[in-house]
């Protein structure tokens, strides 16, 4: 035996030839401070990685063609169809493939996870003010993340060639259509021709496992580089300031903690891909152009885009022989604008606000009034039209019909967003002027966070006392 | 907890993740079995994951650190000294005429690389105002005989193509039979319902999904992506829904067999619309 083990000279051989050592150990002490909702962007990675190692498993599996096939696999009432190559495939995968069913369903509920946690971390970023300088920049990056997340739930829900992801891409083809002049144009480039097209089911393949994933990739790298180049912010603690981050070491806490939580995330999606049914497109069978099922229902982050679709009014008007698509306002400008109010809002509530400071830690989200009302009354947008987009089967449940339920969500998603906005904006004022003298002003850098060493407590006969910890 | 509490825990689930693991295997061997690989899959992953989140919580030293927080931006000195690093060998800034050169010479390169954008899909041209309907095509079922359709009952419906033939599905069409007494069209339109037999385009006018369902009662056909109604005695105009143009109507007449034929093309583009659709 010698006096250092095989882990320490192999250590030491590779830091002979890399000098690795000095920059892991300025990593071990980067300092995570230590909150729930920090979590998000960590779950939402995770949930990438299991997206990529489940989806290069289907990979193996899957055939990106729409060439006619006759199925003769083990589901019979199947038997005899002619469906596509990739619709057979994914059968396969499905029925004959061991523990092929159970990827693919874990790659899909993943994928729903997904885009919502990214929502969340999104949500968490925007109300509490993380965006703010330094981090603006970051910001765009991550709604880029969304972005992208939303692209590649599209691309890869329309991969087997059912008869449901068939009516996406359908419609998506609608949408660019309708884009001022150059839409047939951009339509046919994207599809190879006019709908239906052979081309489209390689394409969106190629785009789905090797051109989205590739950017989201870069994009996360940058995200992560940017977060280490900030530093993280941190909520108003004891001891935190805008010039220090408190709480663990990256090296062991953070590391335990953070694989302890890509495990449990992996358990929980295991289990739900294993039990849960979703995508059963031998249901739903191959696609059909001139066939469609009812009720339609996308994946939910879709669903707002289809309820603009369905509950805006029937107007295309012709002017000066030139028209203009009824799914022009809803499909392009609708979604155009509401994206651009999110990527560009660390600007504008700069500008809005005047503070052009730098932020390090974080707002409650009751401090900022107008930031509150807003957030909130963007999410009522997309709530109203998620269920806009389940009009048909809400009817179906209501016992209405959906003529009616379509008019109730035109007003609503007017009216909704402006009433959110002033309850929260009262609700916050209010809050905030209750509060007066006692919390420390969020924009005033000499009483930013509580002093350490003083903390204020209630005694036994109600009044407050300050104490020395 | 105690410390030794603890850690016998974690060393259970870390024993029962193997057992899953292993057991996993075995159900795998044995023919495989999608729910019970779910559960044993996550008793695998959730006893390391468990495991080690108890382990970082209750068996590590929690101590909180404080690391100090610089400014992001450079420095103003350090800000000089990299602009020197980047003008002084170069001559970079003095070459205005050639800096402008090379950008345009860059913007020649964009046009040329719009090149293999272009064959991504062919010129759009007329395709969307035409379908593959002609003069004389014969109304037929996808892949069948013009006289499957030639005596639908009252309120019956049938998807049609020219002459059977599927390979542009722009031209599915809707046959359907109604009351020819109910019927409401322009003059023009009226000649093309011979019997009570109308023909319309099964494209939706909306966002281009197959207008699949035909509520016979009502006289309307509805699409099932977004809910537009069509009124089939009035011309298939959008009477509800996010729809706001008319199915196009295909010009059909009877032969003395009782089948149809196409006496033309659709009068105007069928499906969904664009800027430029107008002729």
């Amino acid at each position: 035996m010698t006096e250092r083990g095989v882990p320490e000279r192999a250590m030491g051989w590779f830091d002979e030839r890399t000098g690795a050592a000095r920059v892991v150990r300025t990593a071990f002490r980067k300092v995570f401070p230590d909150h729930w909702s920090f979590l998000l962007g960590e779950i939402a990675l995770f949930c990438f990685v299991i997206l990529l190692a489940t989806g290069t498993f289907m990979t193996f599996f899957y055939v990106p063609s729409g060439a006619p096939v006759t199925y003769d696999g083990p589901y019979p009432p199947l038997q005899g169809a002619e469906v596509s190559a990739a619709f057979d495939s994914v059968m396969h995968l499905s029925f004959e493939v061991q523990a092929g069913l159970l990827m693919r369903q874990i790659h899909h509920w993943t994928a729903l996870t997904f885009v919502a946690v990214v929502v969340l971390h999104l949500m968490r970023v925007f109300f509490t003010g993380a965006f703010r300088r330094p981090r603006e920049l970051n910001w765009i990056v991550g709604f880029g993340l969304l972005v992208l997340a939303l692209a590649e739930g599209f691309t890869g829900y329309s991969l087997p060639d059912d008869l449901l992801s068939g009516t996406g891409a359908r419609i998506l083809y609608s949408v660019l259509l309708s884009v001022p002049f150059i839409g047939p144009w951009l339509a046919s480039l994207l599809f190879g021709g006019e709908f239906p097209t052979d081309a489209i089911i390689p394409r969106l393949f190629v785009l789905h496992v090797l051109f989205l994933p590739g950017l989201v990739i870069g994009a996360i790298t940058v995200h992560l580089v940017l977060l280490v180049l900030h530093k993280h912010t941190q909520h108003r603690g004891p001891l935190a300031r805008e010039d220090n981050v408190v709480g663990r070491y990256f090296w062991p806490g953070q590391v335990f903690l953070s694989s302890g939580l890509f495990f449990l995330t992996a358990a929980v999606l295991a289990v739900i891909g294993g039990l849960f049914q979703i995508n059963p497109i031998w249901l739903y069978g191959p696609f059909e152009a001139s066939v469609v099922a009812s009720p339609a229902q996308p994946d939910w982050y879709v669903g707002w885009l289809d309820g603009a679709l369905r509950i805006f009014p029937p107007f295309e008007p012709v002017i000066l022989g030139i028209t203009i698509p009824s799914v022009f306002v809803p499909g392009i400008v609708l979604p155009g604008i509401l994206f651009t109010i999110v990527a560009l809002w660390p600007f504008a509530e700069a500008r809005l606000s005047k503070d052009r400071a730098e932020h390090h830690l974080l707002d409650d989200p009751w401090d900022h009034p107008v930031r509150l009302a807003t957030g909130l009354a963007i999410l009522t947008v997309f709530g109203v039209l998620t269920l806009a987009g389940g009009n048909d089967v809400l009817a179906f449940y209501f016992g209405t019909d959906v003529h009616t339920l379509t008019v109730v969500f035109r007003w609503l998603s007017l009216i909704l967003p402006v009433v959110v906005w002033l309850v929260a904006w009262r609700f916050a004022l209010a809050r905030r002027g209750a509060g007066e003298g006692t919390a420390p002003g969020p924009d005033d850098p000499e009483t930013e966070g509580r002093r350490p060493g003083s903390a204020v407590r209630r005694n036994a006969a109600g009044g407050f006392e300050e104490v020395e910890s | 907890m105690s410390e030794r509490a603890a850690e016998r825990f974690v060393g259970l689930l870390f024993a029962l993740s193997f057992l899953a693991g292993i057991s996993l295997l075995f159900v795998y061997i044995l023919g495989g079995q999608t729910q019970v690989e779910g559960v044993l899959l996550m008793i695998c992953l959730g006893g390391i994951g468990l495991g080690i989140v108890i382990w970082a919580h209750r068996l590590m030293p929690t101590k909180i650190h404080i690391e100090p927080r610089g400014s992001v931006a450079t420095t103003p000195e350090e800000m000089r000294r990299f602009e020197d690093a980047l003008t002084e060998e170069a001559g970079f800034s003095r070459r205005k005429l050639l800096i402008g050169g090379l950008l345009g010479a860059f913007a020649g390169l964009g046009a040329a690389l719009a090149i293999p954008v272009f064959s991504l899909g062919p010129a759009p041209g007329r395709s969307l105002f035409v379908t593959s309907w002609r003069e004389g095509s014969a109304l037929a079922p996808p892949d069948g005989l013009p006289e499957a359709v030639a005596d639908l009952p009252i309120g019956g419906v049938f998807t049609v193509f020219p002459d059977g033939d599927t390979s542009d599905p722009n031209s599915a069409t809707l046959l359907i039979r109604v009351e020819p007494e109910l019927l409401e069209l322009d003059p023009a339109a009226a000649e093309w319902a011979p019997d009570g037999y109308i023909a319309y385009s099964k494209i939706c006018t909306h966002a281009g999904c197959p207008v699949g369902l035909y509520r016979a009662s009502q006289h309307t056909l509805i699409c099932p992506c977004h809910q537009s109604e069509f009124d089939v005695l009035h011309g298939a105009q959008p009477i509800s829904g996010p729809a706001a143009r008319a199915l196009p109507q295909l010009p059909i007449a009877r032969r003395a067999d009782g089948t149809f034929v196409a006496l033309g093309d659709f009068p105007e583009p069928v499906g969904p619309a664009f800027w430029n659709m107008t002729r």
